[in-house]
């Protein structure tokens, strides 16, 4: 493979690179756009030969559809209401907890940092049956807050909170708002958040994109079509005897496409925030 | 420095009440900002891995009544450990693990590659492009490809078609339509679904360790003759393994956890028709909310959870002491 002519294997190199670069983007794109163009079309054009690939016309007749079969914008609502509280609070609770491991010296400090990084390796998905039977037992089923208050403090969330808090907050400063009279609380709120803002908006895409994306436990604990999320109520069209594809792809085109828009915007950011978390430390 | 501040107003003998107060404060307050997720932690986690425990002895359904469960003993064990569908389901997870983790790092690993050597301000454009999938709910990701492995004028089957003619490529593909949703096709299809859903996942771990490898390296080598690919071999490969031990650990937690995309793939998990693409998981929410098993299926998750435990300690055999080294 290697040649001692180092031009013309260098340019073969090159070459394969941008073919093999080339191809796998299509590749990753290709479903999103076939997505995007059923969405637009018919159950049977979509089987047809050959299969669309350009955009039809009955996105609004799809549409129609999904409003009559689900209460569309109810679960749409619901998965909106869900991600933000869910990344409000989180924020909120782990850049108090990564502020409290990255500036205080405490007793039993490591020991409880150790903890919170032990629940990263619990995989999540066992704990779905003790979870669903706690819910039962404590009477929230088919209530929202029985998705959210759980996750309102989240072990990544704190890690990554620590790991920016320790980087970018200057002891001194946090000292400094002390002698000037702030209360802990205070030094927080006033000092430490402003300052944490980059890793705050890395946290909130990361929780908010996960949250929005949530299936397994909203499935198992919402059971009344008006507490169901848009990834619940979209699945159980898909159950139907005459599957209206158009219309599921309509939805899952609008269940997808704020995620599209929401990365497009921040995803330098996001990216980013996500290399230099996972490698530090 | 700390102590000494601490300390002093205690040895000048009487305390203001405002500096007793920040005192008071400065020692208590990061009990409570850490508090609120070890409340949630104990009520939401803890307590409910170790109530799944006790239930793992016990027989309960829940028409039984809360509190109504009976002591069995290794039962709920003894019948996973004998059932041929648990057995089934792990070797489908075990497959699925397999062959749609191994191809996400041969991939990622090449492509990151290529992306780091080759690509300076459109770096992260590509990236990003690769990284789209990971970000997107896997139910409507399985919804889409559901459409798009159609038997009949499916996009994939059609592109298969059209590959069939090329002299080469044709010969080792199937002439025929192929019906994906079958027991034997079925793993294939989800397999492939989780390879374009999480390969640019890893694309970014790569590329965030590649990174990282300071460039005067590839410099001497460069010096010293070694040629692009002895690089990547010499150079690359060695460097990356504390990455790869990284990225294979969540490849092997994730895909042994693997729900959705089968779940949806299999339109809820209909899979007495379809055994071949039942993973463990599904198979644990089908005993618990289709069965109403609830302690047996607490016994399946706890011995999926000893799984993980020893293929993540396999792991750690093979790659985590290379990439100590390294560290």
């Amino acid at each position: 493979m290697a040649r001692k002519r180092v031009s013309f294997g260098g340019l073969l190199l090159r070459l394969g690179g941008y073919g093999l670069l080339g191809l796998g983007g299509l590749l990753t794109i290709a479903p999103f756009y076939f997505m995007f163009v059923f969405a637009t079309h018919q159950r049977s054009e979509i089987f047809g030969f050959p299969p669309p690939l350009w955009f039809g016309e009955h996105f609004w007749s799809n549409y129609q559809i999904l409003l009559e079969k689900i209460p569309f914008w109810r679960a749409y609502w619901n998965n909106l209401y869900l991600a933000l509280m869910v990344t409000v609070t989180g924020l909120f609770f782990s850049s108090l907890a990564g502020f409290g491991f990255a500036m205080y010296e405490f007793r039993w400090r490591e020991q409880l940092f150790a903890v919170v990084l032990a629940t990263l390796l619990v995989p999540a998905i066992l704990n779905l049956i003790p979870f669903y039977l706690l819910i039962y037992q404590i009477g929230w089923i088919n209530t929202p807050k029985a998705l959210w208050v759980p996750a309102m403090a989240s072990a990544v969330g704190i890690f990554m909170m620590r790991q920016y808090i320790l980087s970018a907050v200057p002891k001194e400063l946090v000292d400094a708002a002390r002698i000037d009279g702030c209360s802990e609380f205070q030094v927080y709120w006033r000092i430490v958040l402003p300052l944490i803002r980059p890793a705050l908006g890395t946290l909130g895409l990361i929780t908010f994109i996960g949250s929005w994306n949530r299936f397994a436990d909203v499935n198992v604990i919402m059971r009344t079509q008006e507490t169901k999320t848009l990834p619940v109520v979209l699945r159980t069209l898909q159950g139907a005897t005459d599957v209206e594809w158009g219309a599921i792809m309509a939805g899952t085109a609008l269940l997808v496409a704020p995620l599209l828009i929401v990365f497009a915007l921040a995803a330098r950011q996001l990216m980013e925030g996500l290399t230099s978390g996972a490698l530090k430390n | 420095m700390r102590k000494t501040l601490d300390n002093l107003p205690s040895r000048s003998s009487p305390l203001s009440l405002s500096m007793r107060w920040s005192n008071f404060q400065r020692r208590y307050a990061p009990y409570i900002f850490v508090s609120p997720f070890f409340i949630l932690f104990l009520v939401f986690g803890l307590y409910p891995s170790l109530f799944s425990l006790y239930m793992s002895f016990q027989s309960w359904t829940p028409s039984d009544g809360w509190g109504r469960w009976k002591y069995v003993g290794l039962d709920n064990y003894t019948f996973t450990l004998t059932d041929p569908m648990f057995w089934r389901s792990m070797w489908n997870t075990i497959w699925l693990g397999v062959v749609s983790g191994v191809p996400q790092h041969l991939i990622a690993i090449p492509l990151a590659f290529v992306i780091h050597m080759m690509l300076g301000r459109f770096k992260t454009f590509v990236t990003a492009v690769y990284f789209l999938p990971y970000i997107t709910s896997s139910v409507a990701i399985a919804l889409i490809f559901n459409t798009l492995f159609a038997t009949h004028n499916g996009v994939i089957n059609l592109v298969i078609a059209h590959l069939n003619t090329w002299p080469l490529l044709g010969a080792l593909l199937p002439d025929q339509n192929i019906n994906w949703f079958t027991s034997a096709n079925v793993k294939y299809a989800i397999a492939l679904v989780v390879i374009w859903q999480f390969t640019g996942w890893n694309v970014l771990l790569y590329l965030s360790a590649l990174q990282a490898i300071p460039k005067d390296l590839y410099e001497a080598a460069a010096v010293d003759g070694a040629s692009r690919v002895q690089q990547f071999r010499y150079i690359t490969l060695p460097l990356l393994r504390p990455m790869m031990f990284f990225a294979v650990s969540l490849t092997i937690i994730g895909n042994m956890q693997l729900f959705e995309q089968p779940f949806v793939l299999l339109n809820g998990g209909a899979s007495t028709a379809t055994p071949g693409g039942q993973t463990v998981t599904m198979y644990m929410y089908r005993t618990a909310f289709e069965w109403l098993e609830m302690g047996t299926a607490a016994s399946i998750a706890w011995i999926l959870f000893i799984f993980i435990g020893i293929l993540t300690y396999l792991n750690n055999l093979i790659f985590g002491r290379a990439a100590r080294g390294v560290d």
